[in-house]
């Protein structure tokens, strides 16, 4: 693991991931990505379109194998293990496009995310609890539902499995700017449970916004590491788009 | 199948060339092929002859229902309908006074313009249902034939027309119809896959979606090929039923026809001229082995096929191109393998 | 009264198509399989019902409680094993395999038990009817069979909508990704699945088996009409697939009537309607929210 210093979570390491690289068919996605996450901590990846930032979460869900590269749970290598067998380790991965149950109620879609659940502060009560609406329409048919409500459904349906690292890919997609806030609101909460947060977005703001650090990918490359504060707008906006960077200086169509 | 084609040259920048193989030399072999097996009733024995000719039988049906499914995606296991079809339209064109070797064509005609009006159904339908519902089709069309008693109903009926033949001329030219007919339909095949046609086709086979999307006329190309695969078949029953000559429903449908051409595809390799040659091959040195051992050609051939299409999905004849980079009829487009050299596509669905 | 004989025999017959159909439904509906191997699965089941019971001393009926936990564990396995592995390239190679496992069992059983008929003997039974007029009768045994279709369609209904892993069941077939990163092994769950199908086309099986003489190629047209009375009622509805067979069953009676060559023509013209017509086929749902 790289010993820079804003690298590094500033409480005990959840989740380590070690010189990762990812093919997409002929294309490597994600290449030679090192980067940790510590209880109650948010890091939030940015990046432009095609940076690799949903295939680097996929991976560390178990989704893709990796070709070279560790990921590594609470000291335990997890690398080889599948997908399911992660969740019960302790990552839940809310995928892009919520990818909620159609036919399930909005109470199933929870159910099933708690069938394999570990002891923890979260049940279908909690999440109740943080989105009131949800009680009123437990029995409702989810594809029936607003797309931010689909949105809380299924941060909910990841949270009753009581992970100890919660990935959020792309939250806010295709979600109104006050639909995207009230999913924001929830951060708060659920760090204050001790849980590490991985947070992939697209809108650096929103992002920065909550993260404790950030870290940029381009080209699948890491391009940035660092905490919010110490950052600069100018040197986020370099390692977005890659501008002064001679190697990878082309290409790069930011959407 | 799709983890060897790369992604839908409408989506990359690469250099598409044609093979550059030197058509002379497919020109020269194509000459020596036709000669030899022209040629082979006077150079090799009357029982090699008789072999010979349900092997091309098989040939022709395998190569259809690889034009079929391994090139247009579209996976029947109704075949057999259209070889029932062909075979009972040359009885019908006989028993009307026609010679049957002339009723061939008209015969293949009268597949084509039957399978025309089911495309319109079929094509409402993907996958397995597509598959099903060519099977229903296929066994509608053999329970019509039983209610027809001009046609000798559930018995069947001898071919008229071919009682002022000897018995070995008989054997003669039925053995030229069937290899004349397989000739027509292989360079037909390697003519289409050469055409226009044949590069919509591998842009189907790639991504349908971006096909259709990148302006290919899908349906139209779909319905062809269908159309000219049911015409294929139909030639495959009428000499068959030449070479009977005894046309029986239970025989002209078996699925047994199904599962012989999807075999011979599947296990010299689909999506290829030379496959379904290989496969055929295979499957008469199969049965020409076993042949005193019922149906045990046919689970082994069977068991061979799945055992391919699990671990080796491209075929025998894959398995030889993949490791020489030899082709015997270069049809197909390649890519160049510099563009590849590139690390990564711009901006796509990787996030 | 000749018309109500023919909806009740076609209704009768149509609970065996139910039955038939349910395994073929389910494993369409989770793994998006449709296995041309069904109706030969059944067949072995009848063969097993024929030679295999025997051997155990057993009484016949008993055939039941044997061969369907059997056929479940085979299912798992074969499921776990050759389908996962077709599954894992692509729907093209699964309908391939499954094809040319339909092709090899039938012919297995026809070097094994030759293509004489057999039948599983239950003795008398099988010919006794309630005669409930000058024209209708109505055989114990497809009374039977009917009311072990609306049993077995009911239980999976409610073993799907109630319980959890029935409720697994359902978000597996939805997405089976999504139902990954919830902590379910989607592979184990279609191999339950496909237990489930397995156990009730081998009670099929031997439903089969009872009511009518078979030989081993008998599978083709058992996988027809049930491929026939799922679509007509439509893919993911359970009674759908009831209703489905009942009509398949009448129209078949119907074509029967005027013709007994016309008896599977029919079923098939209506099949063909249906699929023309509206091929999500009656009860058919179209759900979805990822595509």
């Amino acid at each position: 693991m790289s010993s820079d210093t804003t690298d590094s979570p500033s409480a005990p390491t959840l989740l380590s991931v070690d010189h990762l690289t990812v093919f997409h068919g002929q294309l490597c996605a994600v290449d030679d990505v090192s980067l940790s996450v510590g209880a109650g901590e948010v890091l939030t990846i940015i990046g432009a379109n095609g940076a690799g930032k949903s295939t680097l979460l996929r991976t560390i869900a178990g989704l893709h194998r990796p070709a070279s590269g560790t990921v590594t749970f609470e000291g335990e290598d997890i690398t080889h293990q599948a997908a399911h067998q992660r969740v019960r380790v302790g990552i839940s991965l809310v995928p892009e496009g919520r990818r909620l149950f159609a036919s399930l109620t909005l109470e199933e879609n929870l159910l099933v995310g708690a069938h394999r659940a570990a002891e923890g502060p979260f049940d279908l009560a909690r999440v109740y609890e943080l989105f009131p609406w949800m009680k009123d329409r437990r029995r409702g048919k989810v594809f029936q539902f607003s797309g931010g409500e689909q949105q809380a459904v299924a941060i909910g349906r990841a949270l009753v499995a009581n992970p100890k690292v919660l990935m959020l890919d792309e939250v806010s997609l295709g979600l109104a700017p006050i639909v995207i806030e009230t999913i924001y609101e929830v951060i708060p909460d659920i760090v204050s449970h001790g849980i590490g947060v991985l947070l992939v977005e697209q809108d650096v703001s929103q992002g920065l916004r909550v993260a404790t650090r950030v870290h940029c990918l381009l080209e699948g490359k890491t391009s940035l590491v660092g905490t919010p504060d110490s950052l600069s707008a100018e040197e986020i906006e370099h390692a977005y788009f890659g501008a002064d960077l001679p190697d990878n200086a082309t290409q790069v169509q930011p959407s | 199948m799709s983890d060897t084609t790369l992604p839908s040259s409408a989506e990359l920048p690469l250099l598409i060339e044609r093979s550059t193989f030197s058509p002379i030399y497919t020109l020269v072999g194509t000459v020596i092929v036709f000669a030899f097996f022209t040629a082979a009733p006077w150079i090799l024995a009357a029982s090699w002859v008789s072999v010979l000719s349900n092997f091309f039988v098989l040939l022709i049906m395998a190569t259809m229902w690889n034009l079929l499914a391994g090139y247009a995606g579209m996976v029947s296991i109704g075949q057999q309908g259209f070889v029932g079809l062909g075979a009972y339209a040359t009885l019908y064109f006989a028993i009307k006074g026609m010679s049957p070797f002339v009723a061939i064509p008209f015969a293949v005609l009268a597949c084509a313009i039957i399978a025309y009006p089911i495309t319109y159904l079929l094509f409402r339908l993907r996958g397995g249902y597509f598959a099903v519902a060519t099977w229903v089709i296929a066994d509608s069309a053999m329970l019509l034939i039983l209610t027809v008693a001009l046609l000798g109903g559930g018995t069947g009926k001898y071919l008229p027309g071919l009682t002022n033949l000897s018995p070995s001329e008989l054997d003669h030219d039925t053995y030229l119809a069937t290899w004349f007919v397989a000739f027509i339909v292989l360079v037909a095949t390697y003519f289409i896959l050469r055409s226009r046609l044949g590069l919509v086709l591998s842009s189907l086979r790639d991504n349908e979606t971006a096909a259709r999307s990148s302006g290919a006329k899908v349906t139209s190309t779909r319905r062809l090929i269908y159309v000219i695969a049911g015409a294929g078949c139909g030639a495959a029953g009428s000499v068959l039923a030449i070479s009977q000559p005894f046309v029986q429903p239970g025989n002209a449908f078996s699925l047994n026809w199904a599962a012989e051409m999807l075999f011979a595809s599947m296990i010299g390799g689909m999506g290829t001229i030379e496959g379904p040659i290989i496969g055929c091959i295979i499957f008469f040195v199969l049965q020409q082995s076993l042949q005193n051992l019922g149906a045990w050609y046919l689970i082994i051939f069977g068991a061979v096929a799945v055992v391919i299409a699990i671990w080796q999905p491209r075929g025998i004849w894959g398995l030889i191109r993949d490791t020489t980079h030899f082709e015997l009829l270069p049809v197909g487009y390649r890519v160049s393998a510099s563009s590849l050299g590139t690390r990564r596509r711009p901006s796509r669905d990787v996030n | 009264m000749t018309w109500a004989n023919i909806l009740i025999q076609g209704a009768l017959i149509g609970g065996f198509y139910a039955l038939f159909a349910c395994g073929l439904s389910l494993m369409f509906g989770v793994m998006k399989v449709i296995n041309l191997a069904h109706g030969d699965i059944a067949v072995v089941a009848a063969y097993s019902a024929v030679f295999l019971v025997p051997k155990l001393h057993v009484a016949q009926l008993w055939a039941f409680v044997v061969i369907v936990p059997l056929f479940a564990l085979i299912g798992y396995v074969v499921q776990r094993t050759l389908l996962q592995k077709a599954i894992d390239r692509d729907p093209f190679t699964t309908l391939l395999v499954t094809f040319g496992l339909s092709v090899v069992i039938e012919n297995l059983l026809l070097e094994i038990y030759s293509a004489n008929g057999q039948s599983v003997n239950i003795g008398e039974l099988v010919a006794k009817s309630w005669q409930v007029n000058s024209v209708i009768y109505v055989s114990y045994v497809s009374l039977v069979v009917l009311g072990t279709a609306v049993l077995v369609l009911g239980a999976l209904q409610i073993f799907l909508s109630r319980t959890s892993s029935g409720r697994l069941i359902r978000a597996v077939s939805d997405d089976r990704e999504a139902a990954q990163l919830c902590g379910a092994n989607y592979k184990h769950v279609f191999g339950v699945a496909a237990a489930i199908a397995f156990a009730t086309v081998a009670l099929a099986g031997i439903a089969f088996g009872i009511s009518t003489e078979f030989d081993p190629t008998a599978g083709g047209i058992n996988l027809l009409y049930a491929f026939e009375a799922v679509v007509i009622g439509g893919i993911g509805s359970l009674w759908g697939t009831l209703v489905g067979g009942i009509l398949l069953g009448v129209a078949q009676q119907f074509g029967a009537h005027f013709n007994l060559e016309y008896q599977t023509l029919a079923g098939n013209a209506l099949f063909l309607i249906v699929l023309a017509i509206r091929p999500q086929g009656l009860f058919g749902r179209k759900v979805s929210l990822n595509e």
